[in-house]
């Protein structure tokens, strides 16, 4: 059976993980912020074979869902309509966007981590977050083919890091697992995987470098964990 | 697809600094007497048009790009005076309409508004704004800047700004109506509005394949259609570096132009543009560094794939030398330009 997949955000990372989820042979909803007339004209170009709707009609019809809105806005979501949904987060603190917002860039934790709690009742999983959405667009590349490049993942539940990482793979990257949902902050705005567009093992070099960054010593100090 | 002979070639700065002939940066006010003197040049040599992006940071030394262009208009004679662009949403509309219709009566004609909402965010707190109204500051707007182009009584209202009344703003020009476009760096949101206004609209494509814009130019037509405006064909805005060979153009491109994105991009918090990542942009990405063919050979491609009726070079980036940046602009005219609508032509 064909699944389907909810996209919350019509914009620039909306439409390129619409334009991927439709070529990896998924059904596809994308909401924007109004109605579905708003984007009708803008999905029916930018993703041909996907329904625009709204956030209400994604929430009904399907189970995987992916957050591609500002992250600014995460708590107009309805914790209640995405419970027991696998909710990937692809979200980033983009203070141009979203404004000054201590809350979004505390370093004790991850801006995942508050999607989480918000969304108490949801499987909450970090993924395609670190690569531009220009990258998203040029580099996947089929299954089994050589060469590909990595998207990490953070999650807490097994269950969901598995299906979320067959969703990367079907878009067309490798999928490398990085941890807990707690750990996506080495994949946050500031740190060496921010905007990486690499293969696994130089992507997991990346990620292992993130106390060497500026905004990885800030997150250790926060934490009072002291970087020998 | 656009007669080849009649694609607008343009050159865009916003201003970066320069090195004199000693290495040495060069200040404010030398790299925005510098921007005459390429103007100068490019007119000269037969470039379309010079665009002149705002920005209020100190790598760049144009805040006030239609000041500039007042400078260019008395030293030149053909060029067409570009904003690229002006930041409408911390702007007045009808200062704007005022000083670009003053430029255009003192160019005789050559000036172009390219208005659009800006990729910084400097200029929000600079001038009072604040960015929580982002989207409604350039829907207002846009809307007040498009009835005053009609260059009639205006009648306006919204959160922004004062209200009109049947209000006329001078000078008139003597076409009748400024030259108005619209740049969008790739939100479809934007793209949507181009269309509704009719407005011509120039994509700002600063990274990764052109390919991905062709469903955007797709957009842009049919979301003219449904408005009932006219969709003329886009133009592109992307940078790049031309030197005599392409080894020596490659290397000023990552010397500089990789630089001076990198240090934007580290603001929000990207890591720079790998060697890999930046020869792919050079190769088949957004960013045209070669010698003369082989620019002109990547532009070309482009042109045709996005059917674009307009092109401009952001030619400046980072901290490139005068002399360099000069012979890069005789190239771009003699040499590159011609070639495109060359290779255009030959289909």
């Amino acid at each position: 059976m064909v699944e389907t997949l909810g996209i919350l955000g019509a914009g620039k990372l909306g439409t390129v993980l619409g334009q991927l989820a439709i070529a990896a042979g998924y059904r596809v909803l994308i909401a924007g912020s109004g109605s579905s007339a708003k984007i009708e004209l803008t999905i029916e170009t930018l993703v041909p074979g996907a329904v625009p709707t709204t956030a209400s009609d994604v929430y009904q019809q399907a189970n995987i869902i992916i957050l591609a809105i500002p992250l600014g806005k995460y708590q107009n979501l309805s914790p209640s309509a995405l419970a027991g949904k696998l909710v990937i987060d692809a979200m980033n603190y983009w203070w141009e966007v979203d404004g000054p917002r201590p809350d979004l860039t505390d370093p004790r934790h991850s801006s995942s981590e508050l999607v989480a709690h918000f969304l108490k009742k949801s499987h909450v999983i970090k993924a395609f977050n670190h690569m531009g959405y220009h990258d998203l667009f040029d580099e996947a590349r089929p299954q089994g083919q050589a060469k590909r490049k990595a998207i990490a993942i953070v999650g807490d539940e097994h269950e969901y890091v598995k299906k979320t990482a067959e969703i990367v793979d079907r878009f067309g990257f490798e999928p490398f697992y990085a941890g807990p949902l707690a750990e996506g902050i080495r994949m946050e705005p500031g740190s060496a995987v921010f905007g990486a567009n690499v293969e696994k093992n130089e992507l997991k070099k990346l990620l292992a470098r993130f106390e060497e960054t500026k905004r990885g010593q800030m997150v250790l100090q926060a934490r009072g964990i002291n970087f020998k | 697809m656009v007669d080849p002979q009649k694609i607008v070639f343009g050159l865009d700065s916003f201003g970066d600094l320069p090195t004199d002939e000693n290495g040495n940066l060069m200040t404010q006010a030398q790299a925005i007497r510098q921007v005459v003197t390429e103007a100068e040049l490019a007119d000269r040599l037969g470039v379309n048009v010079i665009a002149l992006g705002e920005h209020h940071r100190p790598e760049y030394a144009i805040s006030s790009p239609d000041t500039v262009l007042a400078g260019i208009a008395t030293r030149t004679r053909h060029i067409k005076l570009a904003s690229g662009v002006t930041v409408l949403s911390s702007d007045d509309p009808v200062r704007v309409y005022e000083r670009f219709a003053t430029l255009d009566a003192l160019s005789n004609g050559r000036a172009q508004v390219v208005i659009g909402r800006g990729s910084f965010t400097e200029p929000f707190p600079l001038y009072g704004y604040d960015l929580s109204d982002y989207d409604l500051l350039f829907e207002e707007k846009i809307e007040l800047f498009s009835k005053l182009l009609d260059e009639k009584p205006v009648t306006w209202s919204g959160k922004t700004r004062a209200a009109l009344d049947g209000i006329e703003v001078f000078p008139k020009t003597e076409k009748g109506r400024l030259d108005t476009q619209v740049a969008v760096g790739g939100s479809p949101e934007s793209v949507v509005r181009a269309a509704r206004y009719g407005f011509p609209m120039i994509l700002a494509i600063i990274g990764g394949s052109p390919r991905r814009f062709v469903p955007y130019v797709k957009l842009y037509q049919k979301a003219s259609q449904k408005f009932g405006t006219k969709a003329y064909p886009v133009g592109i805005h992307s940078h790049g570096v031309i030197a005599d060979s392409d080894a020596e153009a490659v290397e000023l491109a990552w010397k500089h132009t990789r630089k001076s994105l990198a240090r934007v991009g580290k603001e929000r918090g990207w890591v720079p543009m790998s060697r890999e990542q930046f020869e792919q942009e050079v190769k088949q990405g957004s960013i045209y560094a070669g010698a003369p063919e082989t620019v002109a050979q990547r532009l070309a491609a482009t042109i045709k794939l996005l059917n674009a009726g307009r092109f401009e070079l952001a030619y400046g980036a980072g901290e490139l030398s005068v002399q360099a940046r000069l012979h890069m602009i005789e190239l771009y005219a003699t040499k590159v330009i011609p070639r495109v609508r060359e290779i255009l032509a030959e289909g």
